[in-house]
């Protein structure tokens, strides 16, 4: 075989983060040759060192019943990938601490429920103290979803990476796509170990997804940024679900080790040519007194390590999922904005079935990259009147 | 100015880390220069590891340890008639690559921004992973030294000191000082390290001091009739819940020493916890085997007003450290506009001719003493990483699955997250996943270090 031919396939995926992986997998199943570009190692950023919750709990309108059928996959992980890729079903359950948190959680989940999803339970403070009995007592309720959960976030990567060279799929590392180019019916891409080609491209690179998209002259108001977390030594076992806050800023959850994870969108800062996030830890003192004031026996648990990794954010907190406006053949999914892991499995499978010119009941059309264009930005879709588990609290 | 706490960042020159030799005689010479110097250290007193607890220990310990520990008073004394600020009991959780400085005082955060920084962090123990090095029982030789200085505490029952290089022989002279019976030397030097070793001995005993106390740490050893195997290879701890032998082969010949503490050692490397959290450039040292950051003549990394002096930008010895925290100080006095080039060169060059004399017993120390592959490239079953079990044979499986370095190694198996924070793994992990790539440790490279290098607590963060 020729190295031209080599370095041919049918689909060439830049990327190897869980949308690549499981868009590369979902294809290759279809028996589709595809080939994984990846700039330093699958899963070095967002995908890999998130903190790894399997959230459906909070999302955006339009983002639920992608969401769902991702869950559904993620139950089913084993099947698919021959590996749970750490996934523990602990449920997921964001707490209420003020009367007034509790009226917007009530219309919430009212508001839900007319749009025909019952996934999120409004439960009352009693409730919450038997699901974490060490909680402090001024919480008054929570919403609780017991089918979400968290994972392993670079187990799963890799799982995913590995059930895709199973399938075919090649993985090319410490590969970056430098420049995309369609000539002709072929999308050929520069990197440093030469030039791959494709009749397919699909970008997943997640913070550097907006670049390779302005190649083609498509402008998406996305930018990076360093999301934060921390975690500490082991403590005994005192909360099996996944905890966020209503009012605040806060992701937690204890591993099957001991050890506890906090997070909640929070944002460091970031040296985008360096590919570093870089942490500011004062800042991660918001967390910090976010956790004690929920669980003051927290206090003298040590922190053993924080990290961050790069992320897209776009100007409406919504991810770009969906075939390019400008050229054909290209296909988009990033900017996930800190909330795309549990995403990862079911947008694989949508992105797949778009790229086959399969039907499937879930829309995409929130996530179109056109809505971005000023000459159609009337479509742009609405925010929604959805609460977010993670509100930043930091100012961006 | 206020830091993100709310609490007040003051503003100061220049900010040392670290109070042994570099950091105490680059903070004096600092000060010296007209800088507002404030030193920080994680110890109750100045000394750093060499000199530990200088300034605490009776005469009759100080006599016990030797004529090079007592020398650590000089530079301690000093420091206390410098304008230096010590702040002892201070744990440096962060600095950061614009020179702010965070650390942890009596349970509170403060936060120092200086116009540059000087790390003098010194040298940690090479890990010595062998069949059994994690039982209880089995210690650092240097970590025994720590307790000896520190506390005047040593073993109550016979010891054997198991490894190689000038520390295991010291503390074993410092034991037979101290009334501490020693059950045996076993010295992984082997006869043909020594032939290596001949082509820097010309150089070495130009450096005639230190080789003639090592000589002398020898000789006494002999004389104590302290049973002394060379060659000594396929180290093992024998035990269940502790240690109950050292066993080991010479030359094909099983031994076995029965002994309820074992002191391992072999050699120091650089403390790069700092330099790699600042993602300053590092390179592998093929000589040292271990990975030192990139300075320049005065000690200064590839982020500006950042510098390191002593063991810290590769070993050189305490002698050598106070040389190179000296020479930093020029460095960054003229940065600061205290002195101008050519007054720094002219006041360096002294130093420099001084420290090349220290220096020239290194390559052929390097040599005689470099640990051996099977010392630091263990078989499977033995544990890596000790703060959460993770084995040779672990690593070698990650790297089948597609594992290319350190820092993989920790979303695979959790490999270096534990408490140490890959300070007791780091280079054994490393070279394992090279040799099993068949690709050199520079490429595998170190793990990505992360703040807080020092532990604080959620309370703390929170600033309750």
């Amino acid at each position: 075989m020729s190295e031209a031919r080599a370095r041919h396939s049918d689909v060439l995926v830049i990327g190897g983060g869980i949308h690549g992986l499981s868009t590369a997998l979902h294809l290759a199943r279809r028996g589709v040759e595809v080939t994984v570009l990846e700039a330093d190692y699958c899963g070095r950023h967002a995908s890999g060192v998130n903190a790894g919750g399997v959230r459906t709990l909070g999302r955006h309108d339009a983002e639920i019943p992608l969401a769902l059928s991702s869950r559904e996959l993620w139950h089913d992980l084993t099947e698919m990938l021959g590996d749970d890729g750490g996934f523990v079903p602990s449920g997921q359950l964001k707490l209420v601490e003020t009367a007034a948190e509790l009226d917007e959680c009530r219309q919430r989940v009212d508001h839900l429920q007319r749009l025909g999803f019952t996934h999120e339970v409004l439960i009352d403070a009693q409730q919450v103290f038997e699901i974490i009995p060490t909680v402090a007592r001024h919480v008054v309720g929570g919403i609780w979803v017991k089918d979400d959960g968290y994972a392993i976030p670079y187990k799963t990567v890799t799982s995913f990476r590995l059930a895709a060279e199973k399938n075919g799929v090649k993985v090319h590392e410490t590969t970056p796509a430098q420049r995309i180019e369609q000539r002709g019916s072929e999308w050929q891409v520069t990197t440093p170990a030469g030039v791959f080609s494709a009749g397919h491209l699909v970008i997943t690179a997640g913070a550097w997804a907006r670049e390779l998209a302005e190649q083609v002259g498509e402008s998406v108001p996305a930018h990076p940024e360093g999301l934060m977390l921390m975690v500490t030594h082991r403590v005994a076992p005192f909360c099996a679900p996944v905890l966020g806050a209503t009012g605040r800023s806060l992701s937690f959850k204890q591993f099957a080790n001991g050890t506890v994870v906090i997070g909640g969108k929070l944002i460091g800062s970031v040296d985008f040519p360096a590919r570093h996030g870089e942490v500011d830890l004062a800042r991660l003192g918001i967390s910090a007194r976010t956790v004690t004031d929920l669980f003051p026996h927290l206090k003298h648990l040590g922190v053993n390590r924080v990290w961050a990794g790069v992320e897209a954010f776009t100007a409406d907190d919504l991810p770009v999922i969906g075939a390019s406006r400008k050229a054909s053949n290209l296909s988009y999914s990033f900017g996930f904005c800190g909330s795309g892991f549990q995403m990862g499995p079911g947008t694989g499978k949508r992105l797949a079935q778009q790229i086959l010119g399969e039907h499937s009941d879930i829309s995409l059309e929130a996530f179109d990259i056109g809505r971005f264009d000023t000459a159609r930005c009337d479509e742009a879709p609405s925010p929604g009147s959805h609460i977010p588990i993670n509100v930043p609290s930091v100012a961006r | 100015m206020n830091d993100h706490f709310g609490g007040v960042v003051e503003a100061v020159d220049v900010v040392v880390v670290g109070a042994g030799a570099a950091g105490m005689a680059g903070a004096v010479a600092l000060a010296g220069l007209g800088l507002q110097v404030v030193l920080l250290d994680e110890q109750g007193s100045p000394g750093g590891q060499i000199y530990r607890g200088i300034t605490l220990a009776p005469l009759s310990r100080r006599d016990l340890l030797g004529a090079e520990y007592a020398h650590g008073n000089v530079l301690a004394q000093a420091l206390a008639s410098s304008s230096v600020r010590y702040e002892k009991g201070a744990a440096v959780w962060q600095v950061t690559r614009d020179h702010q400085v965070s650390y942890l005082r009596d349970g509170r955060l403060r936060t120092l921004q200086a116009k540059a920084v000087l790390l003098a962090t010194g040298a940690m123990e090479r890990p010595f992973p062998i069949p059994g090095w994690t039982l209880p029982g089995v210690m650092s030789a240097g970590a025994a030294q720590i307790l000896l200085k520190s506390a005047g505490l040593a073993p109550t029952e016979p010891v054997v000191l198991a490894g190689c290089g000038p520390l295991l022989y010291l503390l074993g002279w410092q034991y037979l000082r101290a009334g501490v019976p020693i059950k045996a030397l076993v010295d992984t030097t082997r006869p043909e390290d020594y032939w290596r070793a001949r082509r820097h001995l010309f150089a070495a005993l130009r450096a005639w001091p230190y080789l003639r106390k090592g000589l002398e740490l020898m000789r006494s050893l002999r004389s104590a009739r302290i049973p002394h195997h060379t060659g000594a290879e396929q180290l093992a701890i024998e035990g269940e819940e502790a240690a109950t032998a050292l066993t080991f082969t010479v030359a094909g010949k099983a031994h076995r020493i029965a002994a309820r503490c074992v002191l391992l050692h072999q050699g120091v490397v650089p403390n790069i916890q700092f330099s790699q959290s600042l993602r300053a450039r590092h390179v592998w040292d093929v000589d040292q085997l271990c990975f030192s950051p990139v300075v320049d003549p005065w000690g200064e990394l590839d982020v500006p007003g950042m510098f390191v002096a002593g063991d810290g930008a590769g070993i050189g010895g305490a002698q050598a450290a106070a040389l190179q925290g000296e020479l930093a100080a020029l460095g960054i006095a003229q940065r600061l506009g205290r002195v101008n080039a050519g007054q720094r060169d002219e006041r360096a060059g002294p130093l420099r001719e001084q420290l090349a004399l220290n220096l020239r017993i290194r390559p052929f120390l390097d040599a005689l003493y470099q640990p051996k592959e099977a010392n630091r490239i263990p078989a499977d079953e033995v544990i890596v990483c000790r703060c959460e079990e993770v084995t040779a044979g672990d690593l070698r499986k990650f790297v089948a699955l597609g594992c290319a370095g350190p820092n993989q190694a920790k979303s695979f198996g959790r490999c270096g997250m534990g408490p140490c924070q890959g300070r007791m793994c780091g280079l054994t992990v490393t070279e394992v996943i090279a040799k099993a790539r068949g690709v050199s440790a520079a490429e595998v490279g170190y793990y990505r270090i992360r703040p807080p290098i020092k532990p604080i607590t959620l309370g703390e963060l929170a600033g309750e």
